[in-house]
């Protein structure tokens, strides 16, 4: 991983994603140490993003590191109709490595071309978001105590959610049991289902999450958006069936976890968040660990 | 060549003939190819007839010997297309074209969203079907198929 990008997901093969958990868990430890002093890393936010900004920031000044950028393009040179190219040569020369979100998909691939320092992509539109899915992981390790052999919910939006597609080829190196539980008009695409086929891989498909809820370990939520429907009047049909609530967990498993990318809008009513079962706020709470495990390989940090 | 045949576009002496062009496709080979900036002679005629494809289109490039990984880019849109090699008014090598494992700046990414779209970077495919054109993206990792293909 020492002075490569992750751009996406499948950059990075089953060793690595095992390495940074490893890593991650020594931050969890330990997590303030000054392994980046003295050191610059750029974090340019094309397109704004509370949490995942606030936690590479906070993931870098917990290594003793400085950072510079901005949090939306409104405050960058891009208003004066400067090309993304351009930007990144600039930024490169300032600075050790770079942690950009852009809405264009395939900018972060096109950045790590150009740039001569690593890039981390933190989102490239609809297409990747590789550290959201390394931090989910590391939340289904810590609450499962294993990554092999479990049965993953996936529910929502499965047909545009990139944390679902990225999640489902990570954990496909795991002998994963997969449910789908989406409407119809959001399922999850043929090409994953082939990926799946090919792995040898058992996975079913339901519009309902009740039937079978009591099998799961780990429930990934996802927002089902309005925009997403071509017919209004299927949204207001389908909104409430994807939503958790309380009761609905009476039947699930004592291990089971409830994960969720964030921002959650009312996929999961309110009465859940003090269940033992919701994991949603611990798991960005872990998203700090495995960011500053991701920078410390690529920049080959001495632990 | 038997006597009663009469040849559409006249014989080269060396180059190279790509035949069974589909007629719609010509210009856009040409283009491929870079042929609009080639200095030597080239003979091309089109919508002359062909049982296989309706109207089909030929070129004849003098003196000009194309590279396999130069000639396959046409294969997109050109799949049927037929080489002949000719030195000294006789065919040396016939070859197909074959549909490349990479394509790099043919074809328009289909994402509106990709950044191939809005910057000047040129596009790069991996191709997952040859046969029915299935193109993953480098960049925007979605898939560009033959119904939406775009040549640039």
């Amino acid at each position: 991983m020492l002075n490569r990008s992750l751009v996406s997901i499948t950059d990075f093969s089953k060793a690595d994603y095992l390495k940074v958990l490893d890593i991650s868990q020594k931050f969890e430890k330990d997590s303030y140490r000054d392994l980046l002093k003295g050191k610059v890393i750029a974090t340019l936010f094309f397109e704004p993003s509370t949490r995942t900004r606030l936690s590479f920031e906070s993931a870098i000044n917990r290594l003793g590191g400085r950072t510079i950028g901005f949090s939306d393009s409104g405050t960058s040179s891009v208003t004066k109709g400067e090309t993304l190219n351009d930007t990144i040569r600039v930024v490169s020369n300032y600075c050790g490595l770079i942690v950009m979100r852009h809405t264009l998909e395939g900018s972060a691939r096109y950045a790590s071309e150009i740039s001569n320092v690593p890039i981390i992509n933190a989102g490239d539109g609809a297409n990747q978001h590789p550290t959201q899915t390394l931090l989910d992981l590391y939340s289904i390790q810590k609450t499962q105590k294993t990554l092999d052999n479990l049965k993953v919910f996936m529910v929502g939006d499965l047909k545009y959610g990139r944390t679902v597609h990225s999640l489902l080829m990570a954990l496909s190196e795991f002998n994963t049991s997969f449910y789908f539980i989406s409407p119809d008009e959001l399922k999850i695409p043929d090409e994953y289902k082939m990926l799946l086929k090919n792995k040898g891989l058992a996975y079913s498909e339901s519009r309902d999450l009740n039937d079978t809820i009591g099998e799961a370990d780990i429930i990934y939520m996802t927002r089902v958006q309005k925009e997403r429907f071509s017919d209004p009047i299927e949204y207001e049909r389908t909104k409430n069936a994807y939503v958790l609530k309380n009761e609905m967990l009476r039947i699930t498993k004592e291990n089971m976890k409830i994960l969720h990318p964030l921002p959650r809008v009312n996929e999961i009513s309110t009465d859940v968040d003090a269940n033992p079962k919701a994991y949603y706020f611990q798991q960005t709470e872990n998203g700090v660990y495995v960011r500053q495990a991701i920078i410390s390989l690529i920049l080959g940090l001495k632990l | 060549m038997t006597k009663d045949k009469i040849l559409e576009v006249s014989a080269i002496k060396d180059g190279t003939v790509i035949d069974h062009i589909p007629a719609e496709s010509l210009f856009q080979v040409i283009s491929i190819l870079k042929l609009e900036n080639f200095n030597g002679m080239i003979t091309f005629g089109t919508n002359l007839e062909s049982k296989k494809l309706g109207k089909k289109a030929i070129i004849k490039v003098s003196d000009v010997f194309f590279k396999d990984k130069d000639i396959n880019r046409i294969a997109l849109i050109a799949p049927e297309a037929k080489l002949n090699i000719i030195k000294n008014y006789s065919v040396v090598e016939k070859k197909l074209v074959e549909v490349p494992d990479e394509i790099t700046g043919i074809v328009k990414c289909v994402n509106p969203q990709c950044i191939t779209n809005h910057e000047r970077v040129t596009t790069r495919f991996r191709v997952i079907e040859k046969k029915n054109v299935k193109l993953r993206c480098h960049y925007c990792e979605r898939m560009t198929y033959k119904e939406n293909l775009e040549i640039l």
